[in-house]
């Protein structure tokens, strides 16, 4: 199928983020970046892992760590995957408003998630735990501040798509975009689970 | 890329793909709800006093990995077809993870 093909329903294909060759091509990259992505984490985790111990006189995880502000984040993020999966199922569908109703929404609780994590840090500062507090203070806020760096980064990126084809509607040039977009948004949510039981649950289990 | 997908009756075909659509969500709200409910098993065995750090440690790993999975193989779709070599990239990547966190847990001394 050709990328400028002017598409009904009928002829809209069943999986339109592959129809197209540049679209085989991202989706094939951006898999490529994901498995860079889970090493970029990977050493982060580590880092943590060997020094989440090290407190140097400064605030331990179990002191620190409340469960109602993470569990509360962990359900923002988790409900943001699936709004996102409603997404893609509407583009399948060829439902450009419903789409778009969808990744709206989970701009919406991802913001959420985010504004969560800015207030959470705050405290955390003003309770004298900052980033050169110790080796555990700095791996806990470079691992988690760089994955909301990609919470944040994967917000923009769903935003500027929807501005952008606000009144394009779907086509197979930017099918594959949305797509592309919608797994970013599953990868955080995939570091999520991990942050949430390594970092805090395990923190709090001491 | 000509399109060779469609039968006579484009009408038809609509339909068929709709119904298995609809049935794909059905799914994917099932490994929702599964989600959900292993990350508050997660919560709960932590909040809960009666286990051990030697039991709920490698237990809520345990619940992070299924979800994991869950999340790979349902929202981003790794169960269907097509996605061998996004598989390749992502366990490529998952085999240095783990190199990367039994280094810095055993020989890095710190």
């Amino acid at each position: 199928m050709h990328v400028e093909e002017k598409l009904t329903p009928e002829t809209f294909p069943a999986e339109p983020e592959k129809a197209t060759l540049e679209g085989k091509n991202k989706f094939l990259g951006f898999w490529f970046f994901l498995g860079g992505e889970t090493v970029l984490f990977a050493s982060l985790f580590a880092t943590f892992l060997a020094l989440r111990d090290s407190v140097a006189n400064g605030p331990t995880a179990q002191e620190l760590f409340k469960m109602p502000i993470v569990f509360l984040a962990t359900m923002l993020l988790l409900t943001s995957s699936l709004t996102s999966v409603y997404a893609m199922h509407h583009m399948r569908n060829f439902d450009f408003k419903k789409m778009q109703l969808w990744l709206g929404i989970t701009v919406l609780l991802g913001a959420g998630f985010l504004a969560l994590e800015i207030y959470e840090f705050t405290e955390y500062v003003h309770e004298g735990f900052k980033f050169s507090t110790s080796a555990f203070s700095s791996s806990f806020y470079t691992l988690v501040g760089t994955h909301g760096g990609h919470v944040a980064f994967g917000l923009l990126w769903i935003l500027t798509l929807m501005v952008r084809n606000a009144k394009r509607g779907l086509n197979l040039y930017n099918a594959p975009k949305f797509y592309v977009a919608s797994l970013y948004w599953h990868f955080i949510d995939v570091v999520w689970v991990f942050i949430f039981t390594v970092v805090y649950l395990m923190g709090m289990v001491g | 890329m000509a399109n060779h997908t469609h039968v006579q009756n484009p009408k038809v075909d609509v339909q068929y793909r709709r119904k298995k659509n609809a049935e794909e969500m059905k799914h994917q709200i099932v490994s929702f709800t599964l989600m959900i409910f292993l990350t508050l098993i997660a919560f709960f065995a932590v909040g809960y006093e009666g286990f051990s750090a030697w039991f709920s440690v490698p237990f809520i790993l345990l619940l992070a990995v299924v979800q994991v999975i869950f999340q790979l193989y349902y929202f981003m779709h790794m169960s269907h077809k097509g996605h061998e070599l996004p598989a390749l990239f992502l366990y490529g990547g998952v085999v240095v993870a783990f190199v990367t966190i039994w280094a810095f847990l055993t020989v890095v001394w710190i």
